[in-house]
């Protein structure tokens, strides 16, 4: 009977391992199979096309020119490789505007006959239209259709997912945003974490370190959103204040946030790790003659350096990742970052503020999937340092 | 054990014809629909009417797999969402409950008062930075913009900006709570919000002129009904034109006068 019992729990657990490791399979390649799908859009919004007229050299625009194209940036078809003629932008709004309801006729029937019209009308006329309204003319001629280029997402500087016609998805800022707070962050928490933890491990007596550790711990448990809240209606204005700049929302405000949130970590795992130095090592070093002082510096920290730089590269991980609080605090504006006291946009920030808007399937939907790999990406590389660094303690 | 059966099979027939109904979709709509979900259960106790947010967008593709019967959206059927449902063989149909004005705020503080939507273009498209430009003290123009994909967010685009794109790296804040706490802390600020959040102090909302500074209107649900407040964007309902049987009761009751008594009980303005 004993033995059933334990072959069954035995199966039991063999079996949630399975699940478990096929449900992380599974969201990983889910992941990675939407944001494959990115690159197959084309940079022109699903469904539509744009078109020009048929005497019109020009056939092929980049995203970035018809972004400028229709910001009235670019106005003359000379700087795209065609005459110098006036350009001028058309959507289906201002045709609206030229036609009546009437004279576009039930269900826009005459739609594509206007368009005929109007381009002869305007030789230098852009127009971006619904795919099916397109006439088949010689007078009106389509632009190529191009997908959406590599090397336009991974070094592209801007993020604008919702300008029509064509969005613009550039990793850059994004990316840089992210890697910015994380390392300043990192930057602040390190010293104080690593301050805490010596005290914690070696100067504190038993009670004061039973009060403060699970205190620290505490602070784990605050839910992220708290931290922004509280970031956002304190520590901004102060930061305005007292520096005397023109935005609060900036990427000191995030890394100050993050520094917070990542002590809890850095603390616990640089604490444990001192506090693994075997007795006999540290008595060595006392009856050498060393001061307390000296053990600690020359003799715990270089042990446990290993686990200090794992706590480190999980605090960063911890930060990479963080969410709700950066979304608060950071202003969330896509530029690539000069200063720290300039606001900037995080990864985690972009994929939680944009997902519930985006229309499923659209090119915008699978960039933020594009994104969530990247994120995965930083994050395994990080904890796979993390293991190796504190595998190096073993076999030393 | 047959009789329980069939016990269960009348219940759910009963919880299926007395229309139970989901609605999902824009956060800027959720209050109204909750409220408008309650007092219609309060009213017909047989029904009910089950309410949740996530954003427009995500409220139209479950109106697309079907999982909501109602997507609330503040923004206008996109045309890529609504080729996707006459793919799948069916056909929407759009109902306006209600309409909102964007009220555009600036710090209290600021001694400007009224704007053209030409400067307000500029503003926002980074044409003009500064506050002396449009009559104010020498401050740095600190635009506010709610996220890329809010209904809010392209509403604005299309109204102010003419379609123009925001200035690259305008700061955008994930709600419209968070703009008011920015703006009513930032000397320079400006920003847009929905004219219900219109009730703090330390924000001052511009008088705003779309006939290039003949008159400055400042919002009002008065001024946006009369139409001389020129920024009011439609609230849209939509659902399958086949279930029109049974989401039909809750959205007349929307459009009701007593609905509509609600709707400017929550700060929108009635059709």
């Amino acid at each position: 009977m004993r033995r059933a019992i334990e072959k069954v729990v035995e199966g039991l657990l063999t079996v949630s391992g399975a699940t478990t490791s096929a449900i992380i399979l599974l969201i990983v390649v889910f992941l990675f199979k939407e944001g494959a799908g990115f690159f197959r859009h084309s940079n022109v919004e699903n469904g539509y096309s744009l078109c020009v007229s048929g005497k019109n050299p020009v056939y092929r625009l980049s995203s970035d020119e018809i972004k400028k194209i229709f910001d009235y940036e670019i106005v003359s078809w000379d700087e795209v490789g065609g005459e110098s003629i006036e350009i001028v932008p058309f959507r289906m709004g201002n045709i609206m505007e030229r036609y009546s309801e009437e004279e576009l006729g039930e269900d826009y029937i005459n739609l594509p006959a206007k368009i005929i019209e109007v381009t002869k009308e305007i030789p230098g006329i852009i127009l971006f239209l619904p795919l099916q309204y397109i006439p088949d003319d010689v007078s009106v001629k389509k632009i190529e259709d191009s997908r959406i280029d590599v090397s336009d997402f991974f070094a592209g500087t801007d993020w604008i997912p919702t300008a029509t016609p064509s969005p613009q998805f550039g990793l850059l800022p994004l990316l840089l945003g992210t890697l910015w707070v994380g390392l300043f962050a990192i930057i602040i928490a390190l010293p104080l974490g690593l301050g805490v933890a010596i005290y914690m491990a070696e100067l504190a007596t038993p009670r004061i370190r039973n009060v403060l550790k699970p205190m620290i711990e505490l602070l784990a448990g605050i839910p992220s959103v708290v931290y922004g809240f509280f970031g956002l209606v304190v520590l901004v204005p102060f930061i305005q204040r007292t520096l005397n700049l023109p935005v609060g929302e900036t990427a000191f405000a995030g890394s100050i946030v993050l520094a917070i949130m990542s002590l809890p970590t850095i603390i616990t795992v640089a604490e444990d790790a001192m506090r693994n130095t075997p007795q006999t090592v540290r008595e060595a070093s006392l009856g050498l003659g060393a001061s307390h002082w000296q053990t600690i510096y020359r003799v715990i920290i270089p042990y446990s350096l290993s686990g200090i730089s794992a706590a480190v590269v999980l605090g960063i991980g911890r930060a990479v990742g963080e969410t709700m609080a950066v979304l608060m605090v950071t202003g969330n504006a896509a530029v690539i970052p000069q200063t720290l006291f300039e606001p900037v946009r995080t990864i985690p920030a972009t994929i939680a503020a944009e997902l519930g808007e985006a229309p499923a399937g659209g090119a915008h939907y699978n960039a933020l999937f594009v994104l969530g790999c990247i994120l995965f990406i930083i994050t395994v590389v990080v904890s796979i340092s993390a293991e190796l660094i504190s595998k190096k303690r073993v076999d030393s | 054990m047959k009789k329980l059966f069939l016990l269960a099979f009348v219940m759910i027939a009963c919880v299926l014809s007395s229309g139970a109904q989901k609605i999902k979709g824009s956060d800027t709509l959720l209050p109204l629909s909750q409220k408008e979900a309650e007092k219609y259960m309060d009213k017909d106790q047989s029904s009910s009417v089950t309410v949740t947010g996530g954003g427009s967008g995500v409220g139209i593709s479950a109106l697309i797999e079907g999982t909501t019967d109602i997507a609330q959206s503040s923004r206008k059927i996109k045309f890529e969402e609504k080729q996707k449902i006459s793919e799948s063989g069916k056909s929407v149909k759009e109902v306006i409950v209600a309409y909102d004005a964007l009220a555009v705020i600036v710090n209290r503080d600021n001694p400007v008062t009224n704007l053209t939507r030409e400067q307000l273009e500029g503003i926002f498209t980074g044409k003009i930075t500064n506050w002396k430009e449009v009559g104010g003290n020498d401050v740095k123009i600190v635009p506010y913009s709610r996220e890329t994909s809010s209904g809010t967010y392209e509403f604005f685009k299309e109204s102010v900006l003419k379609n123009r794109n925001y200035k690259s790296g305008i700061l955008s804040m994930p709600a419209t709570g968070a703009i008011v706490q920015s703006v009513s802390q930032t000397k320079g600020a400006i920003g847009y919000i929905g004219l219900a959040y219109l009730n703090n102090a330390d924000v001052k909302a511009v008088h705003v002129s779309y006939d290039a500074g003949a008159t400055f209107t400042a919002p009002s649900v008065s001024s946006a009904k009369d139409g001389s407040y020129p920024i009011v964007r439609p609230l849209y309902y939509y659902y399958i034109t086949s279930q029109e049987k049974s989401v039909r009761p809750f959205i007349d009751y929307v459009l009701s006068p007593e609905g509509q008594a609600t709707v400017s009980e929550i700060g929108f303005i009635t059709l």
